[in-house]
């Protein structure tokens, strides 16, 4: 009988059996273990995500006790029709939005962006981000981060000065696709620590360097590279970084930091380089397979958070919105996947926070 | 790093698996992981030591909110929201024995 209500990883509502849920599960679960080369759940693992997801309530939550901090990517600001690429369109600042999150949503910390949500297109309007930061800031308790994307991608043409990659890999000159994106993260780097530096002035409380990684080893290369920067001239400025997936992709294939190879680092890796640059706060990021089912998607990040949470030396913070942390790759996630992946990220992936 | 881009859900999350923040003491805890890159159980021992209390305590609402207007930490009843902002975060940073940077610069512009 098929009793347990779902979804797929597109947010398609499915039902399935006690059986094909157990089995989604270690399959997913098994699936993170061989790519990441670490340890498949537990069977008491297993059993605990079994029950999460037949405990019949619409939603679920953690026991007492086990609750984490939640460091938001953007949620503090959706209300605001100041965020035109994914918000709620409410004729409200941010400012009302952000103290909205402080004291009726009751996040525990809350972000900051510009509307166009990469550093590049900080830069250029500084005065906005720091005048907005500043302003807000004087009224928040809870801590405020300014958050943006390094984007890489971003640097390359045609938005950007630098010739793309691609050009040269198709024609297997591999010494000069090497070239540009070490060319694209140099700019990224200054472009990140122009920024920061301009909001350290207003009294910066932390900063979230979000979907990092998201061009490959170059980018989180140039990612780690400003984190180092600015913890050495602003070390009293938290540095949060969120990835943008579970492997870092080998774009360059031969970039390092701190003798250790990035093309190809799982979680687990991640987080360690992280916290050598200096990071303070850890964001895993797992994606979403849309054609298997959230039992499968989340028992993948599980496993992945798992290890991560058991080797880094920092708290990891689990991503868990739109395509990751075993959520759906909808805007409109059901808030019964949402809950389910937030309590076993925390129960059984040992998440520091999400 | 929370919900991100998807709608409607934040809340959910919060209130299933977040400590809550002003409303409890998940704000003071966040601090600690940000400027200590402490653990969330390592996190929770700290803040419920320097309130002198059980870690158990920290998500218990009616004995936060009266934690929290015992030392003009803010929350969100109307009453304690005086205290809210730079004057709130003065408090916890001397709390927690942390420094905050908005804090800090403050008081240096106070200074002249």
């Amino acid at each position: 009988m098929k009793s347990i209500t779902t979804s797929l990883g597109d947010g398609v509502r499915i039902e399935l059996t006690r059986n094909e849920l157990r089995n989604d599960i270690v399959q997913g679960s098994e699936a993170a273990a061989k790519k990441g080369k670490i340890d498949p759940l537990t069977p008491e693992d297993i059993d605990h995500m079994v029950d999460i997801f037949s405990q019949p309530g619409r939603t679920v939550s953690v026991e007492p006790g086990k609750e984490v901090v939640v460091t938001d990517d953007g949620a503090g600001l959706m209300p605001s029709w100041g965020r035109p690429s994914a918000g709620h369109a409410i004729p409200i600042s941010d400012h009302q939005s952000i103290l909205m999150y402080e004291r009726v949503y009751c996040g525990d910390t809350c972000g900051l962006g510009f509307p166009d949500y990469s550093y590049k297109p900080v830069k250029s309007a500084i005065g906005y981000a720091r005048s907005h930061y500043k302003a807000i800031s004087m009224l928040t308790t809870i801590p405020l981060v300014y958050g943006s994307q390094p984007n890489m991608g971003m640097y390359y043409h045609p938005t950007g000065p630098v010739e793309s990659p691609s050009e040269y890999l198709s024609k297997f000159e591999f010494d000069k696709a090497k070239e540009v994106q070490e060319e694209a993260a140099e700019h990224m780097r200054r472009d990140i620590m122009d920024v920061a530096e301009n909001l350290y002035e207003v009294g910066c409380e932390a900063m979230n360097l979000d979907t990092s990684g998201s061009a490959g080893d170059a980018d989180f290369w140039g990612c780690l590279n400003t984190v180092k920067d600015m913890k050495e001239k602003m070390p009293d400025m938290p540095v949060e970084m969120g990835m943008a997936g579970e492997m870092v992709m080998g774009m360059h294939g031969e970039l390092t930091f701190e003798g250790e190879r990035l093309a190809g680092m799982f979680p687990h890796s991640q987080a360690k380089v992280a916290a050598k640059a200096g990071v303070d706060v850890f964001g895993i990021a797992v994606n979403t397979e849309t054609g298997k089912s959230t039992p499968y998607n989340l028992a993948r990040t599980v496993t992945f958070t798992k290890a991560c949470s058991d080797e880094s030396p920092i708290p990891v913070h689990a991503n868990s919105g739109m395509g990751v942390g075993g959520m759906p790759m909808t805007l409109l996630p059901p808030i019964g996947d949402s809950t389910r992946c937030a309590k076993a990220l925390v129960e059984i992936g040992k998440a520091d926070g999400l | 790093m929370g919900t991100g881009d998807s709608h409607g859900v934040a809340i959910a999350q919060i209130v299933s698996s977040c400590m809550g923040g002003v409303r409890t003491a998940g704000d003071l805890v966040a601090w600690m992981q940000l400027t200590r890159k402490m653990k969330i159980d390592q996190a929770k021992a700290y803040v419920a030591e320097k309130l002198n209390t059980q870690v158990a305590n920290l998500t218990d609402e009616t004995f936060m909110a009266k934690k929290r207007e015992e030392l003009g930490l803010s929350s969100v009843i109307p009453d304690h929201v005086e205290y809210a902002g730079i004057a709130a975060k003065t408090k916890i940073a001397k709390l927690l024995d942390i420094s905050i940077h908005s804090v800090d610069l403050y008081h240096k512009h106070l200074k002249g």
